[in-house]
């Protein structure tokens, strides 16, 4: 897997995920597994006047830490590709804002690498959200169940 | 040296970044803080909060470290992606 290049992505632009999906397959087919997620921005409960999502994020870093991630997750499992999207700027419920695709031999590798580069992008990669709504701008605070969930990794390998 | 705020304490600081000309009392990153809260009372109340992360070069660190010419030094609160 070393110097594999992961298709990293940061952008304001919507994204294809079966365009995305495919780009994971190689010309020998032999990746058996391919998970991915997608996240979207969701209607909040809290505030019904939400309608904006912003996304702010540090140009470089960004880039460099959601690759860091991917290659962590190589270390940990036999991946044949992965990818991340994560989009910034203004968004609305509904749309999409982070795809993380992972294509290896067989599952078992390629549902836990997905979820891995999830729970560590949630932690580490710096984007931050902001609400927009009739009532102003608010920051999102980060929440302590995904700092757990990325915790769980580091307890899997004790 | 550059130094590099984002999301709420680039907004509570009102500033998104500052070019340091480079000095041997910065070799540290704490020593780098700590004149940076200089600034003012409102820098030092919003650098002190305690979930601030700081990052050198792209990389998070955990505790003071050693900085030098050129480096690129960033605050920011606990990110909220994905």
């Amino acid at each position: 897997m070393q110097g594999k290049r992961f298709q990293v992505s940061v952008q304001q632009a919507d994204f294809d995920v079966s365009a995305l999906q495919r780009a994971l397959m190689q010309d020998n087919h032999e990746e058996g597994a391919i998970a991915s997620f997608t996240g979207y921005v969701r209607a909040s409960n809290a505030r019904r006047d939400l309608h904006t999502m912003e996304l702010e994020h540090y140009p470089g870093m960004t880039e460099n830490s959601i690759r860091d991630i991917l290659a962590q997750a190589s270390g940990r499992w036999p991946l044949l590709n992965a990818g991340v999207v994560h989009r910034v700027g203004a968004l609305r419920p509904g749309e999409q804002i982070v795809w993380v695709g992972v294509a290896s031999a067989h599952r078992e590798a390629a549902f836990g690498a997905c979820e891995f580069v999830m729970d560590y992008l949630k932690t580490r990669a710096p984007f931050w959200k902001r609400e927009l709504g009739e009532e102003g701008a608010v920051w999102v605070d980060a929440r302590e169940s995904d700092t757990e969930r990325a915790k769980r990794w580091l307890e899997i390998d004790e | 040296m550059k130094v590099l705020f984002f999301a709420r304490v680039r907004e509570q600081l009102d500033c998104a970044g500052l070019e340091l000309p480079w000095q041997p009392a910065f070799c540290e990153l704490d020593a780098l803080q700590e004149h940076l809260c200089q600034k003012g009372a409102n820098w030092r109340d919003v650098l002190s909060q305690e979930n601030i992360i700081r990052a050198v070069n792209h990389s998070v660190v955990d505790s003071s470290c050693v900085l030098t010419d050129g480096d690129e030094v960033a605050f920011y609160p606990p990110v909220t992606g994905g």
